[in-house]
């Protein structure tokens, strides 16, 4: 494998504590190194930003309702193909790309490793097939488990055992990262056309409220020691008045220490946090809960968050929250998608347009910047846009630009058409903090690659680690107009993923050797889970129980963390 | 001894039923029992292990009309050239077939420009379309199992074309809250002709034929208690469709199946799109779903694929590099009939029999290949037939079943020695492609 | 103005894919460099140079530009893809995509176009002098904003699924459309000087139907309101109204609901009633049958141009399973 030196750059990396000093990297057989021969090839990265490679906490970007949501799309795809390249495939797509689109676009903005946010159990296997064919990045996926009737009966019947076997069981059948919470109880109830507004709500006929699945899936992560912490999107999502519901389910974790051996340091890690940040009533009175949401989580150092911010495109959500887009649809009338799966969850799409010139539009956009903003420890916060659900994940450079430009912000609001309307019902205006370059680099790739465990691989430039790389033309002190900074992150000037360079110029040059992620938490199956596996497979499944893993040969190039009990 | 092999999938219709139990000889090369499938599946099983009816090996169209055999890498450099040489090759099929053949094959539609397109073209297409309009509430099969108490068969029959979907998934089996099977549920069939699943319905509400759009807008008329206009509608009398939207919304869990009925009569994707929005009107009062009865036992899986490599699930055109969609102009049938197309290639379907008479003409006209493992009108017309193993019973692979859920087939017995899979197949072809562009 | 003559040279084999020919791709350019400008075939580049004979040059602006297509373009699709200004006249007949994504400008075909033109239209003026076939100023696949302004005049007949998703602008049919009018329209005035074959505003949520013909069969879901007065051509007249589709949502305006409206002149054909069903005759004379044999003599007609031309010669509507017969007759 190549060696290479990277030299002259300003280097932003919180694993080594290098706060933007020039200093140089190496890189020999795939990884970070002390130092390189001779023979290395050298990188001049004068005037030019180098962080490690970015790590994606929370993105739709594979399985079978980001590909419904491309199929029933074909209108988001016009005009916007790039025809096949020497090493490339056609990739078109904007709201929700073609997977080579997904994985080049990750890799042009120094991204090189994912999280798919959501897999159904049943659909384990077409989430890997579209993993498997996502160039370059390496991914995970997190299957959901708020919903499952398993987890409901032996959190019910208080058998922590138990579902700590369960879950280390689908794990591995579905080759799955974490354990991924969705409207706990609420998407069940969805079943029945209901759902599940705050943490109190029973599910119908299952005797469980959200709080307690979220308490029990929170201490049987903590007793697994699991890499990641458990990963919830709370009741309530999306609807004027949800910030309470929030702190409800952050609550839960109050006091709660983490246990693993992988330096993860929070219980819970809270997704986009945006749309469930609302105050007001209803959508006349509708105003930023950003400020209350963030003094919480300030104070309460055992959690993590992922902003979700608006990007003002038009774009397709999707969620495995299957009540809220029906909601969705009715409010804005465009095609509705839903797939309710058996005994697992239940998920729907539909587009939206973030139009600047709409009040509520205007101000989710800046209830998203608010909390990226108020939080006071980037280690904790990280940039996501729940891509698709608040603008495509091709935005994070026009966010970072957001953050770190007060000016751009002010612009922004003072052009709004509801601008006075908008700027009296969030905080943003009075807010004029605006993010360093390392910050940026806490927020995308120290944080995330803490909090999923994965710190001593991923997201640092200490020697050893995985050399993902990357060199952005960009000088932090020398920045004259805002808009470089988008630009920059746009198109990096080159990306290293484990040592290949895969982008050059801001061009895709190599297809790298993508892993997949999977967590195998190796809890043995007891006789009782075993049995009660088999006979749910037998009775209510429509699949049969020796169908249902995933073979090894749709994660052909896996990378398995291994859970050492 | 023979040898018994559990969970095989079905590789016959979109059923996708994975709970048959197939017995093998003892050295694993002839089928001699299936239990567990239907009529159709257990068949095709059975016909693919009995071998003397097979070609095993490819066969070139002569000028005389007869067939002489060629070898494998014959027939790889015949489809290689063909479609390197094109201007506008079509690549129709990929719905008996695995989703890694598909994968295969429209690399070799990519570098070729070609223009791939699976069965739905003559089949669910329209709902495609339809969906792509107005969305489509849905859920998996397991989920009417266990909480269905509301069954609409509209312009389908699987009685015969889905036998095993009535016992396993719709109107007989007890699921979780549904522990009275057929007894706790209503069944309702939207048939012009008095079928045999009609004979088991609760209601059968015999459509004028080709007036299903106007009684479903009706329908979502009376669910909205909104006034209808005329006595009779499509048919059915008017107090008929308001008892019929009661039953509709007085259920906890409802579900319509449809069929090729409603899909290639009169208002094609316009009766889908009526009858999602009537699924979709009905969330509103209870809790509604709608799937498709998909034919092929992997036209799902090709849709996906297509949809995750190009965002499109048929009637993709890839001849100007990128990937564009418009049914109606990149469909086969259309393109065959405008004549289009310079070259046409075939993989798991059969257009000779299913296409109209124009385009099998234009098929057999044009430079042709198709793959499959049986004798197919489509094998008789076209310049090469490249026999293949069956997907399914000698290879295995993954395939999607009607509701999208991806199971993944099993390999039972061995294919005839020395006969390719259609993945090996598509991958020489696409090993020369590379090489002929290279030049 | 500065215009371009295109002169069709050579036929394509294939269809050629001709989104280059518009004002504004030719504004500035003279001759020689709009002949380099691209068409394509398939997967193959050619220059328009390659097909077309090029004459005059490009105005300064897209607007200073007028193109005038001649030859026999029937199998050229995409002329006045996205054009925003200036004007072309199309001689003869186009095929798809014409005027398609139009925003402004003028297009002017004297002959017959195909399906998908001036979808997703915004703006311009789009006149065919033949027919039109299917998804006329319809929205893209999967699109919600279909025609949004603009207007689009076709003085023959239109296919099926004209207007679908329209949500603005003006279309104006000479002659009759086909089944599914104005689909899922929510907004935009559609006029069908002739018939209208069926499915009339279906799934509408709001927009204006004006047809001065008959309504094959009139959607269960609309409801005859009265005569209400109107404006049609510059002048008042009374026409029948429906409203619906009933089965649809509709907005409210100042509490009202707001329904989609089906106008039909009040001196029209008689027995406009719903669910009028106009049976037409299904047996030809012998007389007929000879004609059709001559102009069929040492053809190999599809069942499609049989029917077609029997309909339209002898207002007979056969059902394909008839006319497959006749032609096994008339082979022999």
């Amino acid at each position: 494998m190549s060696e290479y030196i990277i030299k002259n750059g300003k280097v932003y990396d919180p694993k080594t504590g290098i706060k933007g000093d020039i200093s140089d990297v190496c890189i020999k057989n795939g990884k970070i190194a002390e130092k390189v021969s001779s023979k290395a090839k050298i990188i001049d990265a004068k005037g030019k930003t180098v962080m490690a490679g970015a790590v994606e906490v929370h993105a739709h970007v594979a399985g079978p309702k980001v590909n419904e949501g491309r199929n029933f799309r074909p209108e988001d795809k016009l005009f916007t193909y790039q025809p096949t390249g020497k090493n490339t495939r056609m990739a078109g797509g904007f709201s929700i790309p073609t997977t080579f689109k997904t994985g080049y676009e990750y890799a042009k903005m120094g991204y090189t490793t994912v999280m798919e946010a959501a897999m159904p159990p049943l659909y384990a296997r077409h989430v890997h097939e579209e993993i498997k064919d996502t160039p370059i990045i390496d991914e995970g996926a997190f299957p959901v488990f708020g919903n499952n009737w398993f987890v409901f009966e032996y959190l019910k019947n208080d058998e922590m055992d138990n579902v700590c076997a369960y879950i280390s069981w689908l794990l591995r059948a579905t080759r799955g990262y974490a354990i991924k919470i969705v409207n706990p109880g609420g998407s069940e109830a969805w079943g029945w056309g209901e759902n599940c507004a705050t943490v109190n709500d029973p599910v119908p006929y299952f005797d469980i409220t959200p709080a307690e699945i979220v308490k029990g899936l929170l201490t049987a992560n903590e007793k697994m020691g699991l890499p990641h912490s458990i990963h919830i999107h709370s009741n309530n999502l999306g609807n004027p008045g949800n910030f309470e519901t929030t702190l409800d389910t952050l609550k839960i974790a109050e006091g709660v220490r983490p246990d693993n051996k992988f330096g993860r340091e929070q219980v819970l890690h809270h997704t986009h946090v945006q749309f469930h940040s609302y105050k007001g009533d209803n959508w006349a009175n509708f105003e930023s809960g950003s400020k209350e949401i963030a003094d919480y989580f300030n104070k309460n150092k055992n959690m993590t968050m992922d902003l979700g911010c608006v990007t003002l495109d038009e774009t397709t959500t999707m969620t495995a929250d299957g009540p809220f887009e029906h909601h969705l649809t009715s409010l804005n009338h465009l095609k509705w998608a839903n797939v309710d799966v058996e005994l697992e969850t239940s998920s729907g799409i539909v587009p939206y347009v973030y139009d600047p010139n709409i009040k509520v539009c205007a101000i989710q956009w800046c209830i998203g910047l608010e909390l990226g903003l108020l939080a006071k420890d980037p280690m904790r916060t990280f940039i996501t846009t729940d891509h698709p659900n608040a603008g495509p994940f091709t935005r994070y450079p026009r966010i970072m630009k957001w953050l770190m430009s007060d000016k751009t912000r002010q612009n922004m609001l003072k052009g709004f058409k509801n601008s006075d309307k908008v700027i009296a019902a969030t905080n943003l205006a009075s807010i004029d903090r605006e993010l360093t370059m390392y910050e940026i680099a806490q927020m995308t790739r120290a944080g995330p690659a803490r909090s999923l465990g994965l710190y001593n691989i991923f997201g640092g430039l200490a020697p050893g680690m995985d050399a993902d790389v990357a060199v952005f033309n960009i000088d932090e002190d020398r920045i004259e107009d805002p808009e470089d900074i988008e630009k920059a992150f746009s198109a990096a000037d080159c990306v290293f993923k484990s040592g290949t360079m895969v982008v050059e110029n801001g061009e895709v040059i190599s297809n790298g050797n993508k892993r997949t992620l999977w967590v195998d938490a190796k809890i043995p199956m007891n006789q009782q889970v075993k049995r009660d596996v088999q006979m749910k497979f037998l009775k209510f499944y429509s699949m049969n129980l020796n169908n249902y893993e995933v073979s090894n040969h749709y994660v052909p190039n896996p990378y398995v963390i291994e859970v050492d009990n | 001894m023979t040898k018994t092999i559990t969970d095989v999938i079905c590789p016959f219709c979109g059923t996708l039923c994975d709970d048959l139990i197939v017995t093998t000889d003892d050295e694993g090369k002839k089928i001699v029992d299936v239990e567990n499938a239907c009529a159709i599946g257990a068949e095709k099983f059975i016909s693919a292990s009995n071998h003397q009816h097979r070609k095993t090996r490819p066969r070139k169209l002569q000028e005389d009309g007869s067939f002489k055999e060629i070898t494998y890498d014959e027939a790889v450099e015949y489809t290689a050239q063909m479609l390197v040489n094109a201007k506008k090759p079509s690549m129709y099929g990929w719905s008996s077939t695995s989703c890694e053949a598909q994968s295969v094959g429209h690399e070799i539609a990519e570098l070729c420009g070609a223009l791939v397109d699976n069965t739905a073209a003559v089949c669910h297409g329209t709902t495609l379309v339809a969906v792509q309009n107005v969305g489509i509430p849905s859920c998996t099969l397991g989920e009417v199992k266990n909480r269905a108490d509301r069954i609409i068969f509209w312009g389908c029959n699987p009685a015969h074309a889905h036998p095993r979907h009535m016992s396993r998934y719709s109107i007989f089996p007890r699921g979780y809250f549904t522990g009275k099977g057929q007894k706790q549920r209503k069944i309702i069939v939207v048939d012009p002709r008095p079928t045999d699943t009609a004979g088991i319905a609760d209601v059968h509400l015999q459509v004028e034929q080709g007036y299903d759009y106007e009684l479903l807008q009706a329908l979502r008329a009376a669910v909205r208690g909104q006034e209808i206009s005329g006595d009779i509608v499509a048919g059915v009398p008017k107090e008929k469709v308001y008892e019929a939207a009661e039953m509709l919304k007085s259920g906890r869990f409802g579900v319509i199946f449809f069929g090729m009925g409603v899909t290639q009569s009169l208002g094609k994707d316009h009766n889908i799109d009526a009858a999602i929005m009537l699924t979709s009107d009905l969330n509103n009062y209870t809790k509604f779903s709608i799937i498709a009865m998909r034919g092929h036992y992997n036209v799902t899986g090709s849709g996906q694929v297509l949809g995750w490599q190009f965002g499109f699930p048929y009637s993709v055109d890839l001849s100007r590099g990128f990937a564009r969609y418009n049914p109606g102009e990149t469909g086969t049938i259309e393109v065959l009939k405008r004549k289009e197309i310079d070259a046409m290639f075939v993989l798991g379907s059969d257009p000779g029999a299913h296409f109209p008479m124009q385009c099998v003409k234009e098929i057999s006209r044009l430079p042709s290949v198709a793959v499959d493992p049986h004798i197919t009108p489509t094998t008789e017309i076209c310049k090469v037939h490249v026999p293949v193993a069956f997907v399914g019973v000698e290879v295995g692979g993954n395939c999607y079943r009607m509701d999208n859920v991806p199971i993944e087939a099993r390999k039972v017995v061995e294919p005839p020695e020395g006969m390719m899979t259609d993945t090996e197949f598509l991958k020489a072809v696409l090993k020369r492609v590379k090489e002929l562009r290279a030049d | 103005m500065d215009i371009v003559k295109l002169t069709l040279t050579k036929v394509p084999g294939l269809f050629l894919e001709a989104e280059n020919i518009t004002p504004d791709h030719f504004a500035g350019k003279n001759a020689q460099q709009i002949g380099e400008l691209h068409v394509h075939l398939g997967n193959q580049t050619a220059k328009i140079s390659d097909y077309f004979s090029v004459e005059g040059k490009g105005g300064a602006t897209a607007a200073d530009t007028r193109i005038i297509v001649s030859g026999p373009t029937d199998k050229v699709k995409y002329i006045g893809m996205k054009m925003t200004a200036g004007e072309i006249e199309i001689q003869g007949n186009t095929d798809m995509y014409t005027a398609a994504w139009m925003a402004g400008g003028k297009i002017h075909v004297k002959g017959n176009v195909d399906s998908f033109c001036a979808i997703g239209m915004t703006g311009g003026e789009f006149i065919v002098d033949g027919n039109a076939k299917n998804y006329l100023g319809a929205s893209y696949r999967g699109d919600w904003r279909g025609m949004q302004g603009g207007k689009i005049i076709v003085k023959g007949n239109a296919g099926s699924d004209t207007a679908t998703f329209m949500n603005g602008g003006t279309i104006d049919i000479g002659g009759n459309v086909d089944v599914h009018l104005g689909t899922h329209a929510e907004g935009g005035k559609i006029i069908v000087r002739g018939d209208a074959k069926g499915r009339v505003g279906g799934q509408m949520v709001k927009g204006d139907i004006f047809v001065l013909g008959q309504v094959e069969r009139m959607m269960p879901t609309y409801i005859y309101k009265g005569e209400e007065e109107a404006e049609l051509d510059g002048k008042k007249q009374l026409f029948k109204v429906w409203i619906g589709d009933m089965g649809e949502r509709h907005g409210k305006r100042k509490g009202e609901i707001i329904y989609g409206k089906i106008y039909i002149p009040s001196d029209g054909a008689e027995g406009i009633a719903a669910a009028t069903h106009v049976e037409k005759k299904k047996k030809l004379t012998e007389k007929q049958l000879d004609k059709v044999k001559e102009v069929f003599k040492d053809q190999e007609p599809t069942v499609q141009q049989v029917r077609t031309y029997i309909f339209d010669s002898f207002d007979v509507d056969m059902k394909p399973m008839q006319v497959s017969r006749l032609i096994e007759g008339l082979k022999r």
